[in-house]
């Protein structure tokens, strides 16, 4: 399988850390200065948990079947 | 994922005005993926909100929306209901608005057995004015109000709630998202009676600050550890069940509602004449 892309808006990321905390596959690095970072996009397994613990709405994950 | 909701976000009004990390965004996210399962469009939709932090969620969805007064917002909803049955009414309020200011509504909303679904992030304070006690502000918590530990107890509102008449309560916390969506979808797909599902929410700003609960995720995690699945209580003694959240479905049971009650007794007055 193809990796997911992990695609974070930055315009509504306010940097909680929530996304960074409940991956778990641990794909983001999240600190107070840059907020969350895809650091391990190759880990990914789509499983959308940030998604929707995210409360900006702020990620979106792309699978290759959508794309 | 198969439903997004994001065609009921006013994508230009984002960001959210809410605080980093404040669950009311996922609610919100809950929330419109559960209308959009439910085939709910903007037409058939209105949501009315109370005042608050969570009673700002109307700037951001393009149905039609009512942003009520502080309180008043279960007053407003049955109102529109009335006037219009046809329409979804869906109704988002506060701990502090919808079962402390407001509290007097929510019980005889839930006795008449309003035909609308009622949708509270409880944050456990006050969130927008800065952080005081409401009803449901557990004892011993630092607010703004209660320097030294809060005296009184907590209402648990989904009890009261059910206790009071409704077709359907829930309750379940943003650290189980899929879960509060279902409850949330269930609430909704009901066409009788007064539904009500409780959000168990946090406060980072306020409540997480003033008693060290840390920061947004650490309280998620508080919250899924305190939580307690309602069919496990039976078994546990009353001092297990202190400071749990007792999360699931409290009741799903079949009512008339208001409004058809309401149409027999205008058949009845009209037969009169
Ligand atoms: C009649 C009236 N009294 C008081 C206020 C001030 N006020 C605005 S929001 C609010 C509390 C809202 O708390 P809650 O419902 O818990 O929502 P949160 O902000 O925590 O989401 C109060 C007291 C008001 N707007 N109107
Ligand atoms: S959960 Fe969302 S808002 Fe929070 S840091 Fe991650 S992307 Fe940003
Ligand atoms: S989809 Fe799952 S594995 Fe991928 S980044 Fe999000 S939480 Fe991590
Ligand atoms: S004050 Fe509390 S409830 Fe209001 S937006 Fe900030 S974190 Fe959320």
């Amino acid at each position: 399988m193809k990796t997911p892309k992990v695609l974070i808006d930055y315009k509504l990321c306010k940097r909680c850390g929530i996304c960074s905390h409940f991956c778990p596959k641990q794909v983001f690095v999240c600190d107070e200065l840059n907020g969350a970072q895809v650091d391990k996009e190759e880990d990914c397994i789509a499983c959308e948990k940030c998604v929707i613990m995210c409360p900006e709405m702020a990620i979106e994950i792309i699978t290759q079947k959508e794309e | 994922m198969k439903y997004t909701g994001k065609k009921f976000i006013k994508k230009d009004s984002l960001p959210f005005f809410w605080c980093a990390g404040c669950g009311n965004g996922i609610i919100l996210a809950c929330l419109v993926r559960a209308m959009e399962e439910n085939n709910f469009t903007q037409e058939n939709t209105v949501i009315v909100t109370g005042i608050g932090c969570w009673g700002k969620a109307d700037d951001y969805l393009n149905t039609h929306t009512f942003h009520g007064t502080h309180g008043r917002a279960l007053a407003i909803a049955t109102g529109i209901k009335l006037a219009k049955p046809s329409l979804e009414v869906i109704v988002l309020v506060g701990d502090g608005d919808g079962a402390t200011i407001g509290g007097n509504h929510l019980i005889h909303a839930a006795r008449r057995n309003m035909d609308i679904t009622v949708i509270m992030s409880n944050n456990l304070n006050y969130g927008m004015t800065g952080g005081q006690y409401s009803g449901t502000t557990p004892y011993g918590s630092i607010t703004s109000t209660s320097r030294y530990g809060h005296g009184e107890d907590e209402f648990n509102i989904s009890e009261l709630v059910k206790a009071a008449g409704a077709a359907y309560v829930a309750k379940e916390t943003i650290a189980n998202p899929l879960r509060l969506q279902k409850f949330i979808s269930r609430a909704l797909k009901k066409e009788n009676g007064f539904r009500f599902v409780e959000a168990m929410s946090i406060c980072p700003t306020h409540y997480g600050k003033e008693n060290r609960l840390g920061k947004a995720a650490e309280m998620i995690e508080g919250l899924k550890k305190n939580s307690l699945k309602i069919d496990l209580i039976k078994d546990r003694r009353i001092d297990e069940l202190t400071a749990k959240i007792i999360v699931g479905e409290y009741i799903d049971r079949e009512v008339d509602g208001y409004i058809k009650r309401y149409r027999e007794i205008q058949k009845k007055a009209q037969n009169k004449k």
